[in-house]
């Protein structure tokens, strides 16, 4: 009789143990694009904790705050209890990422492509860790119609504009995108081409290369824009006043983690830049 | 200052000496309720009794399932290796203050501020840039301990630098030395911030944590690697007490009371370059420590060596300790790095301390 009864508790608490494995409750969400997806998979009550990056919807700021992503606390996190640990593959360090394995959370990080089809595949990943399969695929169909409208908002291909990201978030430090960051891929899914190609990564402005780039259009961050202190301020810069952009003032500002973030606000973000590019 | 010599020469018995086993076991008191104090607080809340039961399970003292298997894994695997890194880290940094401090027969020679740290840290960033591009060879070779050499080379060559600038006939001008920190500093700066320009983003990363100091970095491993370089560091350091002493009179008085100063010298700041390279590498820029700490503890029982130096590692430890603990509580559950918190502790200190010697420098 009291066998059965044990055995009878251990299976339940077996039993408990798979569902929680199978569904965690508790989630700590790293990256401003992992938090977009959790919410728009309806998870969002199941998030703990964010970081800094997490900023959208609003109200993710009134939820635990885990630091900036690259520099994260193995226990800081590990005191929110979570469950699982959604991760941008910025997130780091190594070592926290490693000490929050060896304590035997989950922790699933994402891909870094700036692309549909990583998106795509991040949602399907966080749907899956999360136990919501279905509600990964109703989300990727949803996506994959919205992609579809954009692309036929786009200019067609004879006229691509020139377009210069600058990112301006650093005192008066402008640094402008080249190939393989989040702005030129966004540049491109939008039908512009990226006025520094053949450049890699993030380099800081001189005025001789904004000049030599000659873009049509200056893209920047919201924020980066309020940092320099508006668009006139912008294309007054040194070089950039001798550029077409900035001879026509032509300025597109759009919120940081909307226009580079990747999330599942993609679609509507290309279709955006795609007009204003227009 | 003759006391100091009388007492140890005359008399190793030690009757007349300051009560150095008192000094000693009360720090070591301290030290020991900062450590389980330190174990015992953190962003995950693990009871002091949980704390012990942990602990006893893990020497095999009691039975380990009773105990909450996260809660043990985030004592053991992170926040003991942690308390124990930056208790050894402090211990080196104070040390090394006090030796530097005694070659020079300056108390304002505090690593960070004559370059040493900015030298190992200069060295450390390139290691990290030129690690996978152009030295993959001897990255294999000397694998974990590969950006601990860097940044002891570097130390070594700022502190000799330092030396040699500031040294004229033999005495130590305090000005030059910290105006030399300064030009050393700046150098160093610079060439960070090239090796910053020409980093990958990863790597930017990794420079821009080590700059602000911190101590995430600490696992069983690291902890290993410290142990083995900054510990022989810390024991060369704690061995030179008796020719520091004897220096604390005058190079010349040294010499003829049979010190080798060349060798003293030599050894203070390999050894002092050792221990701040060691710890710059694994953590960073931790500035004022080896500042503050020796300071303490002169207050607390004087400017002799054979106490100060095994005072200074244990003051050292706690006050790491006590940092460590504030750093990674106060924004929890994210982090504040230490080398800020101990920037904004020692920096007012370095001021009271130059107010104080105004006087002294005012002629």
């Amino acid at each position: 009789m009291i066998a059965a009864a044990r055995w009878l508790l251990a299976a339940l608490a077996l039993a408990a143990g798979v569902a929680a494995a199978d569904a965690p409750r508790r989630v700590a969400s790293v990256g401003g694009a992992v938090s977009e997806i959790v919410i728009a998979l309806g998870a969002e009550d199941r998030l703990v904790a964010v970081d800094t990056t997490s900023v959208y919807p609003e109200r993710l700021k009134l939820l635990p705050q885990m630091g900036y992503m690259r520099s994260l606390s193995a226990e800081g996190v590990l005191a929110m209890r979570p469950d699982l640990v959604l991760a941008s593959s910025d997130a780091g360090p190594p070592t926290a990422l490693a000490q929050l394995r060896a304590t035997g959370v989950p922790v699933v990080m994402l891909s870094p492509e700036h692309s549909l089809a990583a998106l795509r595949r991040n949602v399907q990943t966080v749907a899956d860790a999360l136990g919501i399969p279905e509600q990964g695929r109703a989300l990727d169909a949803r996506l994959d119609a919205e992609w579809r409208t954009a692309q036929r908002n786009l200019p067609p291909s004879a006229q691509r504009p020139r377009v210069l990201f600058v990112l301006a978030h650093t005192g008066n430090a402008l640094l402008v995108s080249g190939e393989g960051t989040a702005a030129d891929a966004m540049i491109r899914l939008a039908g512009g081409s990226n006025a520094l190609a053949g450049v890699q990564g993030y380099k800081p402005l001189t005025p001789e290369s904004a000049a030599t780039a000659a873009p049509d259009v200056i893209l920047v961050t919201r924020e980066g824009l309020a940092n320099v202190g508006g668009a006139s301020r912008l294309t007054a810069q040194s070089g950039l006043d001798l550029t077409p952009a900035g001879k026509a003032n032509r300025v597109v500002a759009m919120d940081a983690l909307y226009l580079l973030g990747f999330g599942p606000r993609l679609p509507e973000a290309v279709r955006d830049l795609a007009t204003a590019l227009r | 200052m003759a006391t100091v010599l009388r007492r140890g020469d005359d008399d190793p018995g030690g009757s007349g000496r300051l009560p150095a086993a008192p000094v000693i076991v009360a720090l070591a008191a301290v030290l020991l309720v900062t450590s389980v104090l330190a174990a015992a607080t953190g962003a995950f809340h693990i009871p002091p009794a949980d704390v012990l039961a942990i602990l006893a399970a893990q020497a095999g003292l009691a039975d380990a399932s009773a105990n909450d298997a996260r809660a043990s894994a985030v004592l053991m695997q992170i926040r003991l290796p942690r308390v124990l890194f930056a208790m050894l880290a402090g211990a080196a940094l104070a040390v090394s203050g006090a030796v530097l401090q005694g070659l020079f027969r300056n108390p304002l020679a505090d690593p960070a501020l004559i370059g040493i740290s900015g030298g190992a840290a200069l060295a450390a960033a390139w290691a990290i840039v030129l690690n996978t591009r152009l030295l993959p060879g001897v990255s294999a070779l000397l694998g974990p301990f590969s950006l601990p050499v860097a940044a002891f080379a570097g130390a070594l060559l700022a502190a000799w630098l330092v030396q040699r600038l500031a040294s004229l006939d033999g005495a130590t001008s305090i000005a030059v030395m910290l105006l030399a920190g300064i030009a050393i500093s700046a150098l160093a700066g610079a060439g960070i911030g090239l090796a910053a320009y020409v980093a990958s983003d990863e790597q930017l990363r990794n420079i821009t944590f080590w700059q602000l100091g911190t101590l995430s970095d600490a696992t069983w491993r690291t902890l290993g690697a410290l142990a083995v370089l900054a510990g022989a560091a810390t024991c060369a350091g704690l061995r030179l007490a008796r020719p520091l002493d004897a220096l604390a009179l005058g190079e010349a008085e040294a010499r003829h009371l049979g010190v080798d100063i060349e060798q003293l010298k030599r050894i203070g700041m390999i050894a002092a370059a050792l221990a701040v390279g060691t710890v710059t590498a694994f953590c960073g820029i931790i500035g004022f420590v080896a500042l503050v700490a020796p300071h303490i503890v002169r207050i607390a029982c004087g400017p002799a060596h054979r106490l100060l130096l095994p005072a200074c590692a244990l003051a050292g430890a706690i006050l790491m300790t006590l940092a460590d603990i504030v750093a990674r509580t106060v924004l929890a559950p994210a982090e504040l790095p230490i080398g800020v918190l101990t920037a904004f502790i020692g920096a007012p200190f370095f001021l009271l301390l130059l107010l104080r010697q105004r006087r002294l420098w005012g002629a």
